[in-house]
């Protein structure tokens, strides 16, 4: 299907909301778009961080998913209490595939669950005891972890337990970092909030630790923040910083650490990936300790190299030449990734609904390959998301904005891309409807995708999928045009 | 006989506890079956029953069995004066928990356990004083109790808390089948206390179904953790108590309320002399402006 034009977008989206009541038409009208690169605000033509309506099939998580499952979760060497009653701790664990160096259970806990376990007599009489005795028992148990976060699950903030109350209480009495997190599920219309709401409780309680300690500095010391080591991200980027003379002082939060978060605010540049998640303490740290931070993409050779000499713009000629010497390093391995993917994949078109960032961040990548995004949207974006999102996206992409169930699958039926890239909840439908699908946050159980040797995996997995020979296969014998039979039998 | 299960409500301090265990005792000197379910965390509902400081509650020993399904009904279920039983939901020290949950959880358990059994002719729930969330609202809900009695005084504050269990009230009654059954008017001795209420009582719909004049023999009982009617039965006020019985056991008149506004409220405090005519010129002025 060629490009679709202004007007037939519109009329795709007029045809799709057609089934909604009034209201409903009304409300989602709003978070659907078409792109058109003049327009500076997307708040003119989209609306986004609002309640989902009931009754869609809406994709979004929750407070406590953002700042245990992204934020606080990846970091490896604290044990993170899931407050509350087993499930949100048990369907939590280990799903994000936040990769991890250590041996866990010793000095590393990320893929083990941690819960208070809430009973009915927890919430009767409140979990304030039990949470003082399980700190106890990880201290006893788990000697060496660095410190606690208690990650509130809906009852806590229902029954007003004082978490503050018992974490400044254990931090006292074990002399480590207790950290309590509000983030009760309840709160907020996505897991938007619980990014906030983690990310303030790492200004609260971690960043002013070391405010008085002396640190060995570089001039050339940088964090990596957003970054959340998904199949190995994180690892990926940080060779390339570290080849460009940068060192990384401290990494957000896949594979991080306690201290390395503590030492964040001694660095001279934060590197920020993903805005949506780590963009508040970015600024805190701005204000409060003036350290600048650049956002920066590292998918795809075209956007690394861009986001490669922003980067060194903030240093010296030293770190500028450097970054030069890194993209012609990898240009000869770029260059055969594309030249044997690209013929597979040229003028391929994809779908993307993800999460905060990936849906403008991977379409440098896509482009690389000569495919291109015919449909993006976020499933918790703010608006100053979609600012970013329209500079990237070609004049009359469709853009949507918390995207329903019955919306995702009535545009891909008309839209017809080559491939989507969501999550695990859209996966089987569309495969189902014999669409090419990868898991766009979990990365498919492949990755890394970041950085150079991400790319290659990248670039893989995409020609992987589509030209995946179980595609032709997938219609019913009898609905076979006898065209169709002959090629078969020919090509078997 | 059919079982009535009646819940009691009223400002905190009126007297509910004392009220519901002297009318209780005076029902099952009448032959009545009864049960009273305790549903506040203090646990003070069925003492003048038992003799007893506060009886071990459903959810302390929930807590300390391990959980509510490791609990026996007849660990819960104690027997009292004129064989009622008596059962606390009990719950959290006043800052902690959610007390709510623990009158959702007692009551389930009982319900699951048939401790509602043909035999009894009554049910009373004596639940805290203010419904401040869900759980205080379970005794009304779908099944359960259907009559609901509050018990008032002619003081302000206790008018002005039966208005809004009554407000209570038209919710549920809209959605299950409970009533506004009457008010017991509670006697402090103010002025024109009993015509007061039978007027707030025809407003709201309803009838105060009795006046229970003050009388110091039910402290002196109190102290000797014992109901009037079993501590002195020959008293006056132990006939008061029947007579409450008596009225509630013939009692036919059940009524979705009709709460009034705050206004028309005040508006009958005035005319009985409790409020003085607000005077508006002085709202907003401070010491200082109202001296010059």
């Amino acid at each position: 299907m060629a490009v679709m034009t202004r007007e037939e977008t519109e009329a795709l989206i007029q045809e799709v909301l057609e089934v909604y009541p009034e209201s409903a038409k009304k409300d989602r009208a709003k978070h659907l778009m078409i792109n058109d690169q003049s327009v500076t605000q997307s708040k003119k033509c989209i609306t986004s961080n609002r309640k989902s309506l009931p009754g869609v099939m809406t994709i979004r998580g929750c407070a406590y998913a953002g700042s245990k499952g992204v934020v606080w979760g990846p970091i490896k060497d604290m044990v993170h209490i899931s407050h509350g009653p087993v499930g949100c701790g048990q369907y939590s664990r280990a799903g994000r595939r936040n990769y991890y160096v250590g041996m866990t259970g010793v000095n590393t806990f990320g893929t083990i669950n941690f819960t208070s376990d809430f009973q009915e007599k927890d919430i009767v009489f409140g979990g304030d005891k039990k949470l003082s005795k399980l700190i106890d028992e990880i201290e006893t148990l788990f000697p060496l972890n660095k410190g606690i976060t208690i990650q509130s699950e809906c009852p806590v903030g229902l029954i007003g337990d004082d978490i503050e109350a018992v974490a400044k209480e254990k931090s006292k009495e074990i002399g480590k970092t207790v950290v309590p997190v509000r983030c009760e599920g309840f709160r907020g219309v996505s897991q938007s909030l619980g990014h906030h709401i983690a990310n303030d409780s790492v200004r609260d309680w971690v960043l002013p630790k070391r405010d008085d300690t002396e640190f060995d500095s570089t001039p050339y010391d940088v964090s990596i923040l957003g970054d959340y080591n998904i199949g190995g991200d994180a690892w990926s980027s940080r060779t390339l910083l570290e080849e460009m003379g940068l060192r990384v002082v401290a990494q957000w939060s896949g594979d991080g650490t306690l201290s390395e978060m503590e030492l964040t605010p001694k660095v001279k540049l934060n590197l920020l990936h993903c805005y949506r998640s780590m963009n508040y303490i970015s600024r805190h740290m701005e204000e409060k300790y003036g350290i600048p931070w650049v956002e920066y993409n590292f998918f795809g050779p075209t956007k690394i190299a861009e986001s490669l000499r922003k980067i060194a713009s903030y240093f010296d000629d030293r770190i500028k030449e450097n970054a030069e010497r890194v993209i012609e390093k990898y240009d000869s391995q770029n260059k055969a990734i594309i030249e044997k993917y690209r013929p597979r994949l040229q003028g391929k078109r994809v779908m993307l609904y993800v999460g905060g960032l990936r849906p403008r961040h991977v379409v440098g990548a896509y482009e690389d390959l000569g495919m291109e995004v015919v449909g993006a949207g976020y499933e918790f974006g703010h608006n100053d998301d979609y600012d970013r999102t329209i500079k990237e996206l070609g004049n009359t992409t469709l853009i949507y904005d918390d995207l329903t169930g019955y919306e995702f699958e009535e545009f891909v039926k008309k839209i017809k891309p080559d491939l989507i890239g969501s999550g695990v909840k859209e996966k089987y439908i569309f495969q189902k409807m014999g669409v090419p699908f990868r898991q766009m946050h979990s990365w498919d159980y492949s990755g890394p995708y970041h950085g150079y040797d991400g790319f290659a995996i990248f670039a893989r997995d995409m020609d992987m999928t589509l030209n995946n020979p179980c595609w032709k296969h997938i219609h019913a014998p009898w609905k076979r045009t006898a065209e169709a039979k002959e090629k078969l039998v020919a090509n078997a | 006989m059919a079982l009535r299960q009646c819940a009691i409500y009223g400002k905190g301090g009126i007297g509910k506890s004392t009220t519901t265990q002297n009318l209780v005792a005076a029902l099952a000197e009448a032959g009545k079956k009864v049960m009273i379910v305790g549903c506040d965390p203090k646990a003070d509902s069925t003492r003048l029953m038992l003799h007893a400081k506060a009886q071990n509650t459903i959810m302390q020993m929930a807590a300390d069995a391990g959980s509510v399904e490791d609990l026996e009904l007849e660990d819960v279920l104690k027997t009292g004066y004129g064989d009622v039983k008596c059962v606390e939901s009990g719950g959290p020290e006043p800052g902690v928990g959610c007390a709510g949950r623990g009158v959702i959880t007692a009551i389930n358990f009982l319900e699951e356990e048939g401790a509602y059994d043909d035999d009894l002719d009554f049910v009373f729930y004596d639940v805290l004083g203010d419904v401040v969330c869900g759980g205080f609202a379970m005794p009304i809900r779908e099944n359960k109790a259907q009559e609901i009695y509050i018990v008032v005084s002619g003081e302000m504050m206790a008018m002005y808390a039966a208005n809004n269990i009554s407000k209570g009230i038209v919710k549920y009654a809209n959605s299950g089948g409970v009533r506004l059954a009457g008010l017991i008017c509670n006697s402090r001795n103010t002025d024109r206390e009993d015509e007061l209420i039978t007027e707030l009582a025809k407003k709201l719909g309803s009838q105060m179904i009795h006046f229970i004049p003050r009388d110091n023999v039910v402290q002196r009982a109190e102290i000797r953790r014992m109901t009037t009617i079993e501590y002195d039965p020959k008293s006056k006020q132990a006939d008061e108590y029947r007579a409450l019985a008596n009225k509630i056991i013939n009692n036919d008149k059940m009524v979705i309320p009709t709460p009034i506004t705050m206004d028309e409220l005040e508006e009958l405090l005035m005319e009985f002399g409790i409020l003085e005519e607000e005077d508006e010129s002085i709202i907003g002025q401070t010491a200082e402006a109202e001296a010059v």
